[in-house]
């Protein structure tokens, strides 16, 4: 299968290897997780059409979801969930991939878009989309803790009731 | 930094998988018959003939391994890309294979060829040919045919058609072999029988 | 056999604009969206993801709002759909430890680490009618809100045990390996687990559930005591091939139910405390649960339990669990069987002729020894 090195040397397409994955991930996840709305801000990176090419047109596929019995045990196939990907080329050669639950084929193009600029190398582009970036993670994180903080209003409160004296 | 175009896949996933899957289907059908690609329905990499690409984009995925001999390992990482297809371990456990014409081994009937239950689990064997006119006349009979069909194909080793007879004698089991070169492509099922002339 | 009939063609195009007609119902009331459906049905379309067997809440709304409603046949349609998509691949095994958890309750353990959860659920409601719901602009009331969000750590309930050994262990089988795919192969018996939990995760909810109940009343051998029911949100993570690392791919929303079963031992097994599992697409606890006790019950081979009852049989459970098969086996029937019943009818009339005969003889034997 690919990896890095494979796809230098055996294909036209490239990888660059001293890339920071962990700071790819990062973001591929944020934008993974992305509303259509959050995408707003990112629009001023978005490039024109003639800016690049659309090697994997958005494309509504599904993958399997894998689980374990039990939760920790033997692996099994659970059920599918809808994916849609995208691959995009720059005319400067990067190459933008996306990858998200569900089936919007706009946001897989912009996301593929995002993650093609973003390994251009141009720091303050980088800087810039980062910041957006995190203020959509925040966004995220502060839903996540209201829902917990309205589920910890229902957490039994567990408390002895002790006669009084007889 | 400027690097290359990465080579395509197909132009339009859809229609050009359906158009191709539908000049398969008819090949198959029509066994002798030859069958055209559109040059124009999806990339090919350096060396590869179009018809060979076009085959295996289309009927190759995430779930169906593949067996390249050595001669075409360079287009590994462009149909790994495109279709997601993964390696076969071993020639026992592919369901696709891309070979050349002018290799005797492995030969067709090293290939899976199902078993009685399923006679479809068999492997699919995509041969390279020179060219598929112009070579040694062969007579084919069989399902698909009305009384027989002539071909030529060119660049087969010699005992091409021994292993193929070797291959069709086991029918209902067996591979299917799709003949290329260049956007062209011969179909052989393992239900005709085939025969030299001259 | 089926009898290929001509002339329906007239008939069959009109069925179409009547069902979109009956399914729009009366055009002064407004046009339910799929929004709707996606956001105030989600048990509804909880189901439908179940058993259409993928994750995709604005498709399953948009199947309920096609079929009326009628789940099963909402099924049908996400199943349908599903053969049209390519798959890219599977992924990672999902980490339910990760759940952001919404609910999370044990009825094995009051004190348990975490806390007894109760999050959003009917269990506590008193069943009557509220008609308030029945007027237009109803204003829910907003939901408390604590200080602090809940512990990030809340471990799984059988894991309590654990270093007791008294738990059945659930551990990946040497090498881990990659599941058996019956979307992909057909079933073979003796079914292994992996196979099981699949085919129990997409079955039909009141057949699990009848059959749960089966085991309960006692036939079956499983007292269970549920462990621990949780629902939220877990991570998916998938491994591009071309990208050649890991990513993510957003959050489900899954119920997972662990059911816990004593176990007296047999010749090879101490005695123990044994597991069912149950885990199930959004927010759908009586399925968990139901699939977590007949999870147990076909466990049957493993414990060297005799099978004796409907839901020990694994042929019968995980064959006509299925409802999307089901209903089409079923609903077949209305498929013209004229020359079958038309033999029938021959033969009827022919042993009924034999009969009558054979009556009348009888009749005037007896009516000779008489005279």
């Amino acid at each position: 299968m690919i990896t890095s090195t494979d796809a230098t040397t055996a294909s036209p397409h490239h990888e660059k290897p001293t890339e920071n994955v962990d700071e790819r991930k990062w973001w591929m996840g944020v934008l993974a997780r992305a509303a259509t709305q959050d995408f707003y801000a990112l629009n001023s990176f978005i490039p024109p059409k003639e800016a690049y090419r659309l090697i994997k047109k958005p494309e509504i596929g599904t993958v399997m979801v894998e689980a374990r019995a039990g939760g920790a045990g033997r692996r099994f196939n659970f059920g599918e969930a809808s994916v849609t990907r995208c691959v995009v080329q720059l005319v400067s050669g990067e190459l933008g991939f996306s990858y998200a639950l569900g089936r919007d084929k706009g946001k897989a193009e912009q996301a593929a878009l995002i993650d093609a600029i973003l390994q251009s190398g141009d720091a303050y582009v980088k800087n810039t989309i980062f910041s957006i970036l995190k203020t959509i993670e925040k966004k995220h994180f502060a839903a996540k803790d209201l829902q917990s903080r309205k589920a910890a209003a229902t957490k039994v409160n567990f408390f002895t009731l002790v006669r009084g004296e007889g | 930094m400027s690097v290359a175009p990465l080579i395509q896949g197909f132009s339009d996933p859809i229609l050009g998988s359906q158009a191709i899957f539908r000049s398969i289907l008819d090949a198959m059908a029509h066994p002798g018959t030859i069958g055209a690609i559109d040059d124009s329905i999806c990339g090919t990499p350096k060396d590869i003939p179009l018809a060979a690409a076009a085959c295996l984009l289309t009927l190759i995925d995430y779930d169906t391994p593949v067996w390249l001999a050595p001669e075409f390992m360079s287009m590994r990482s462009w149909l790994a890309f495109h279709t997601g297809a993964p390696d076969a371990a071993s020639i026992d456990q592919t369901r696709f294979a891309l070979v050349s014409a002018q290799s005797s081994s492995p030969a067709v009937t090293d290939f899976p060829k199902g078993d009685d239950r399923y006679p479809d689990l068999s492997a699919t064997i995509i041969v390279v040919c020179t060219s598929l006119q112009g070579g040694r006349p062969i007579r084919l009979k069989g399902p698909g045919i009305e009384s027989e069909k002539i071909i030529s194909p060119q660049g087969l080793h010699e005992a091409f058609w021994t292993d193929v007879r070797a291959n069709n004698s086991q029918f209902p089991l067996g591979s299917d072999i799709i003949l290329v070169a260049g956007h062209e492509l011969i179909a052989l099922p393992r239900s005709i029988t085939c025969e030299e002339i001259g | 056999m089926y009898v290929a009939v001509k002339g329906g063609e007239a008939a069959i195009l009109a069925t179409h604009d009547l069902i979109a007609e009956e399914r729009r119902g009366d055009r002064s009331v407004p046009e339910v969206t799929t929004a709707q459906l996606s956001e105030q049905m989600k048990l509804a379309t909880a189901r439908v993801m179940n058993e259409g067997s993928l994750y995709d809440p604005s498709l399953a709304a948009l199947a309920l709002k096609q079929a009326q409603g009628d789940s099963i046949e909402a099924a049908f349609l996400v199943r349908a759909y599903r053969t049209t998509l390519p798959r890219f691949g599977s992924t990672r095994p999902l980490d339910t430890s990760e759940m952001a958890i919404r609910r999370r309750i044990s009825a094995t353990y009051k004190d348990l680490p975490g806390g007894q959860v109760l999050g959003p659920t009917y269990d506590y409601t008193h069943r009557l009618f509220d008609f308030a719901l029945m007027a237009e602009g109803e204003t829910a009331p907003a939901a408390p809100i604590a200080s602090d969000p809940l512990e990030p750590h809340m471990p799984r309930v059988p894991d309590i045990l654990g270093d007791e050994g008294l738990m059945e262990a659930e551990v990946p089988p040497d090498g881990d390996p990659a599941p058996f795919d019956l979307t992909r192969d057909p079933i073979q018996f003796p079914a292994d687990r992996d196979t099981r939990l699949q085919t129990l995760s997409r079955g039909d909810e009141g057949f699990l559930l009848g059959l749960a109940y089966s085991v309960q009343r006692g036939f079956g051998g499983n007292h269970p005591f549920a462990g621990e029911i949780r629902m939220g949100e877990v991570p998916v993570r998938f491994k591009s091939e071309e990208l050649g690392f890991e990513i993510e791919l957003g959050d489900i929303t899954l119920t997972e139910c662990q059911m816990v079963n004593q176990f007296q031992g047999s010749k090879d097994k101490p005695p123990q405390f044994t597991r069912g599992y149950g885990l199930v697409f959004g927010h759908a606890e009586r399925k968990s649960m139901s699939m977590a006790i007949l999870d147990r019950s076909l466990k049957n081979r493993e414990f060297g339990e005799s099978v004796d009852y409907p839901a020990q049989d694994e042929e019968f459970v995980l064959y006509h669990s299925d409802n999307v098969e089901a209903a089409g086996f079923v609903e077949h029937l209305k498929l013209p069987h004229y020359v079958d019943f038309q033999g029938e009818l021959e033969l009827i009339r022919k042993i009924r002729k034999e009969f009558d005969e054979r009556q009348s003889e009888q009749k005037a034997e007896k009516a000779g020894e008489a005279a």
